[in-house]
């Protein structure tokens, strides 16, 4: 479903991912991990358009599609979802509202006539329940005044409601404590099927104990230098990352 | 010819006439107006409180005034079809500046004593109950507007509660411009809240869509004595080439509570002022006003609140957005008088310049000489939150659609204010169609015709 080729990515015109190569098919769970400033978020930012960054070469296919052809709006559309490392509260936007009008753009971008308002409250409560998202939550503003284990279930949520076919989950972990955290992997594990896949980027195995990746990389100064199995991850919480930079000889 | 002098000689050779179709009550205000305006004149962009409006060049033009108040032809219902859909009203309507007797709510609908009408009519009718009042809050050394104002205003609105009456149903008048040539209109409210008494007036401006320039000069005194509470909405969904220059004159006995909210959803250029004197202790205020303007609109307020006795509290909260070439100014002046101890005055305005062309001004102004007060002010001007515009179009939001929904919620809480269910309905509705460029030209007119 996804393919990155060679992407290469700036901001303010220092580049940041330097060459990545990664295909994900459906039904996967792909865990990108390293440490900070190795190009983790920015490769989620550039997968969903944010004006922000600049792609300068390679390309990225979703389904057969140019993705970076699209706008942000249109990539959601077809089917592609970031959780926030750090979602935005919006004053004055209600959640009902927000993920009212999203659901219906999607259906409308999908040919679908919109959802009438007791169908689309239905289905808020339905997904609701998959994070166990208080309702007062959702009448309120959008992330506004939300702890954090709290806007990262609301995230989730929203990824409920928009059927993602792939779905970026960026350090969904940060800021989680225990409980909350198995809430998060228990909606996304809810979320898993055949269809879609799920791309984590993560600092750390924990998160990794209950969403279980099939293949693990190692991003490293904008490139991915080592690709494996579960045991990756396992490997780099014991020793860390300076044998991967031992291994790139720069150690 | 400096643009005042016309109104000078205009004064002086239609004299007669002016009084003839008006009430003594009014007229008797006229001569001293006059000679205030031939000594002082109108304000200039050199004065600090116009330094954003052109006042001069807009009365410069050769307006035709209805001095001889000439019956123009017109069906209000007509031209005004929906109003405010859902709000059961008593209304009233303002032909330009003549009111329209031909249509009203019958007398029976309104509680005992209480005077809705034609200011002239009422003025010959109960002249030393309007005497008492008629040009008592409009303080006409203010500026020469309200001077020009004073001299030509020949009729309006009027609105007498008597003590203890509550008004449950709101109390709408709608103003309508109409003309044929660029027209000007003097209209003048006068609005008395007695003791204990209850009422809500809701003003819509609308102007007819042609081609003609319109400068609608209005002036509004309201007189809310002890223990009452009044709201006072005021609307504009005039045309791009209507000019208003309207002040709003409270005064407020002790205990009252007055909410007054100035709206502009559509204009051409509009400076409103706002002067509000606290007469007696343990009075409330809340002073709030929101404004959307876009393409080469300009809206332009000013505020004074003048705590002159203690234990009074104002709220004021003014909010605009400024898209394409769009220019804004506020200017909030708050005086905490010598002994008005007690006081708490809390003032923001906070501004959204959508485009990089758009220009807001933005000036507060606290001047305290009490030592036991709270007093606060903030003023922001801002752009629209680009993480936030990101996090929508992430989740399969437009652009266009997202900047609407994120400028709405910036001007949701003034429309929270509003003390009507049915209003802060209609103004969601009108607000999110200003936004989606649906009311290029006044909905309550067009959309139904």
């Amino acid at each position: 479903m996804l393919k990155i080729t060679d992407l290469h990515a700036s901001i303010n015109g220092k580049e940041i991912l330097k060459g990545i190569n990664l295909v994900v098919k459906p039904g996967e769970v792909h865990a990108i991990m390293g440490p900070n400033g190795s190009g983790k978020s920015t490769l989620s930012a550039v997968l969903t358009g944010h004006p922000a960054y600049e792609v300068t070469r390679g390309s990225v296919e979703f389904y057969g599609k140019d993705l970076l052809a699209l706008s942000p709006e249109d990539r959601s559309h077809e089917g592609l979802f970031l959780s926030f490392q750090y979602p935005v509260e919006i004053p004055g936007v209600s959640m009902v509202n927000f993920m009212r009008t999203a659901v219906n753009e999607q259906r409308k971008y999908r040919g679908l006539e919109p959802l009438s308002a007791t169908d689309f409250l239905k289905l808020m409560r339905e997904k609701r329940a998959i994070v166990e998202l208080d309702n007062k939550l959702a009448s309120r503003s959008v992330n506004e005044g939300f702890s954090g284990g709290e806007k990262k279930r609301n995230e989730i949520f929203q990824m409920a409601m928009l059927e993602p076919r792939l779905s970026i989950l960026d350090e969904t972990d940060s800021g989680l404590d225990i409980d909350a955290l198995r809430i998060v992997a228990g909606g996304v594990n809810k979320l898993k099927s055949e269809k879609n896949a799920t791309i984590v980027i993560t600092h750390y195995q924990r998160l990794l104990d209950y969403i279980a990746p099939d293949f693990v990389h190692v991003l490293y100064k904008g490139r991915i230098v080592k690709s494996g199995g579960p045991e990756l991850a396992l490997e780099l919480e014991e020793r860390g990352y300076d044998w991967i930079k031992k291994e790139l000889g720069e150690i | 010819m400096s643009a005042v002098q016309q109104y000078i000689d205009l004064y002086h050779s239609q004299q007669n006439l002016i009084a003839d179709h008006s009430s003594p009550v009014m007229n008797a205000l006229r001569d001293e107006a006059v000679a205030l305006l031939e000594s002082r004149g109108l304000p200039t962009l050199k004065d600090e409180e116009f330094r954003r409006t052109d006042i001069e060049s807009l009365y410069a033009p050769d307006y035709g005034l209805n001095l001889g108040r000439v019956n123009i032809e017109i069906n209000p219902y007509e031209v005004f079809r929906c109003d405010v859909p859902n709000l059961s009203t008593l209304l009233y309507f303002v032909v330009n500046d003549t009111f329209y007797a031909q249509a009203q709510p019958a007398a029976g609908k309104l509680p005992e004593g209480v005077l809705a009408g034609s200011l002239c009519e009422m003025a010959k009718q109960y002249p030393q109950l309007v005497a008492r009042y008629y040009g008592r809050a409009a303080d006409m050394k203010r500026d020469g507007t309200v001077a020009l104002n004073t001299a030509f205003a020949q009729d309006g609105f009027f609105l007498y509660i008597p003590d203890g009456v509550v008004v449950e149903k709101p109390i709408q008048l709608v103003n309508i411009l109409r003309g044929n040539v660029d027209f000007m209109v003097n209209r003048r409210l006068l609005i008395v809240v007695g003791k204990g008494a209850q009422a809500k007036l809701l003003v819509c401006d609308h102007s007819d869509e042609s081609s003609v320039r319109f400068l609608a000069s209005q002036v509004c005194e309201i007189f809310v004595d002890d223990d009452a509470v009044f709201d006072y909405y005021d609307m504009e969904e005039s045309s791009e080439n209507t000019a208003k220059v309207a002040s709003v004159f409270v005064r407020q006995g002790a205990r009252s509570n007055v909410l007054v909210n100035g709206i502009v959803l559509h204009n051409g250029v509009t400076r409103s002022n706002y002067y509000s004197t606290f007469d007696g202790e343990h009075a409330e205020l809340s002073l709030c006003g929101m404004g959307i303007v876009d393409k080469e609109q300009s809206v332009d307020t000013y505020t004074f609140i003048d705590h002159a006795v203690s234990h009074c509290h104002s709220n004021e909260l003014f909010k605009y957005v400024l898209n394409d070439s769009a220019r804004g100014s506020f200017c909030g002046r708050i005086l905490v008088r010598h002994g008005a101890q007690k006081t708490e005055a809390y003032q923001g305005n906070k501004n959204l310049c959508a485009s990089p062309q758009a220009k807001m001004y933005t000036k507060p102004q606290l001047e305290i000489y009490a030592d036991d007060v709270k007093c606060s002010h903030g003023a922001t001007v801002g752009q629209l939150d680009q993480n936030a515009l990101f996090y929508m179009r992430s989740r399969g939001i437009p652009e266009a659609e997202a900047r609407m929904l994120l400028m709405f919620a910036f001007t949701n809480d003034v429309i929270e204010q509003v003390r009507l269910d049915a209003l802060k309905d209609r103004l969601r509705q009108l607000v999110e169609k200003r936004f989606r460029g649906e009311l290029a030209k006044c909905s309550g007119c067009q959309a139904c015709r």
